[in-house]
């Protein structure tokens, strides 16, 4: 017997919230009376105790398919959309996979898996099931080119953050976000959605922007949250001047003060925050004063999450970390203490840490090491500016140099670029040392986004 | 415009830029006088690339870097269109 009670997100739902919807852009589904649903044909009773591989080709069956075997299956592993099925066959054998959720059974005998259960809409009634177990969450990494890693999670630890929080003020929030839900950052906001009473939104990678914000408003979304890339693309689009949301909320990926501010001026009645996540290290904080980076206090031991710098990159401790990486040939999560290496590298200035960069994606200029994030929160800087990307390119002289490529705000008169650019890097010399400093700047006019919703930085 | 106006006008500019004050642009002027360092020169070659769409240094493997603002030129005026 467990010595404590066992909360999956079945528990979490009950009829007596009335209202409460999941949608993407082709249904609307309710939440009030899910747990006398079914997405799963009826079949919930065979993926009991069974390692459950979650492969859909939409957020939306997904999300209620993870709410009915969450408490009943031993594990389960998200696929998000754009996983290279090549490493499909691996990720099977390392996550120990028995049983299969899709939408194309056909296809799935591929696998080899014997048991394959369709996951379709509309719903069927079924009897409510009841939480046996505590099931293990299986996420993958992003932004390595190999085979992804396989971070394993309890609802518990996924949660943490959310229920450390504690409910909303106000009426009860429609949540959105950017992300796909089968990501950490959006399965934070799904899991936010599912706890805190509210209803959730989903975003649909085939639709124009303009379309998903009429229909952010149209359902009256009042939360969201998304990467900085996400939000620039918003700010760039020209259709956050028809919303109005109450909490906006970025994560990812760096928030410069750059935007930030500019966020804080296309929505001048919502309060603006970023937060600090990863698949492997959890919540670590969000941080809600306006400003980016955070403060120095933060370090040690706050509300259960233990941080520390070692080497550059910040380290975490807490409840809400992954246990580990599952897998034949899996590293280690953390350090001997229990410490995740987050790999982001931080840098005090006065009393606060400012995220400076990522430490696999430093370049090397004349034998230098360079962090292009930090030259991009100096360009982003420039009232002008509102996207940006720095890289290296070969130099037969030093071996190296930087180059940029900037997106300039909408509506930027384009006979202005020389003057721009002149004034850029005049702010670039005053702030970087030398090397530092775009040896070219290219007015560009989109910047690849990876599917995760991070700046493109491949070819870097 | 002609590649040597080109040259000596990026020259200009990255000087303007580096803060550093020219001597008169003679084509037997030896370009360590011309006050810029290893970087200045390689912001310079980038820029001349991406205007030109040649990089001379980096085409041919033995091609020594030029000791003069006249060899640097005449390394841009040989390239074969």
């Amino acid at each position: 017997m467990s010595p404590r009670e066992i909360f999956a997100l079945r528990d979490h739902l009950g009829a007596e919230l009335k209202g409460r919807t999941i949608s993407d852009a082709h249904d609307v589904v309710s939440l009030t009376d899910i747990l006398s649903h079914t997405v799963l044909g009826g079949r919930l009773h065979e993926l009991s105790g069974r390692a459950v591989l979650l492969k859909l080709s939409d957020q939306l069956r997904s999300g209620l398919a993870m709410i009915e075997l969450d408490g009943i299956a031993r594990r389960m592993l998200l696929c998000p959309p754009d996983l290279n099925p090549a490493h499909l066959d691996t990720l099977i054998a390392d996550a120990g996979i028995d049983a299969v959720v899709t939408d194309e059974p056909d296809r799935r005998t591929e696998t080899g898996v014997s048991l394959v259960v369709a996951a379709h809409l509309p719903l069927q009634a079924a009897a409510p099931a009841k939480t046996e177990r505590a099931t293990e969450w299986l996420m993958l990494t992003s932004g390595t080119s190999g085979v992804p890693k396989i971070a394993g999670h309890s609802l518990e630890a996924l949660t943490g953050a959310i229920v450390a929080e504690g409910p909303a003020r106000g009426p009860a929030p429609v949540w959105a976000t950017f992300y796909d839900i089968r990501r950490y950052g959006g399965l934070q906001i799904f899991l936010r959605a599912i706890l805190s009473g509210g209803s959730m939104v989903l975003s649909d990678p085939h639709e124009a922007l303009a379309a998903h914000v009429a229909r952010l408003n149209a359902r009256g979304v009042s939360h969201i949250s998304g990467t900085p890339s996400h939000w620039r693309k918003l700010l760039m689009s020209g259709s956050a001047a028809q919303f109005a949301p109450r909490y906006v909320r970025l994560s990812g990926e760096i928030a410069d003060q750059a935007v930030l501010d500019g966020l804080k001026a296309a929505f001048p009645n919502s309060s603006v925050g970023h937060a600090y996540a990863s698949t492997e290290a959890g919540v670590g904080f969000a941080v809600n004063d306006g400003l980016e980076g955070f403060p120095a206090d933060y370090l040690g031991n706050r509300n259960g999450v233990e941080m520390k710098v070692v080497d550059g990159s910040l380290r975490i401790r807490s409840a809400r970390t992954a246990h580990a990486y599952v897998g034949r040939n899996a590293a280690a999560l953390t350090d001997a203490d229990g410490f995740v290496d987050s790999g982001d590298i931080v840098e005090l200035r006065g009393d606060r840490y400012y995220f400076v960069g990522r430490r696999g994606g430093i370049i090397n200029i004349g034998g230098l090491k360079v962090h292009p994030e930090e030259i991009e929160a100096v360009i982003n800087r420039h009232p002008d500016v509102r996207m940006s990307r720095a890289k290296s390119r070969k130099s037969p002289i030093t071996g190296g140099i930087v180059v940029a490529d900037v997106i300039l705000t909408e509506g930027t008169d384009p006979a202005r670029a020389k003057e721009i650019r002149d004034q850029i890097l005049e702010q670039c010399r005053a702030q970087l040392t030398s090397h530092k400093v775009p040896a070219v700047i290219r007015f560009v006019e989109t910047l690849d986004v990876t599917p995760a919703g991070k700046l493109a930085r491949t070819d870097a | 415009m002609s590649v040597r106006s080109k040259v000596i006008e990026a020259i200009q500019q990255i000087a303007k830029e580096q803060h550093v004050t020219l001597p008169a642009l003679s084509d037997d002027l030896s370009l360590h006088e011309t006050g810029f360092d290893s970087l200045a020169f390689a912001i310079l070659v980038a820029r001349l690339e991406d205007e030109t769409g040649v990089d001379p240094f980096t085409i041919s493997e033995d091609a020594a870097f030029p000791a003069t603002v006249g060899d640097f030129v005449r390394a841009y005026e040989n390239v074969p269109a």
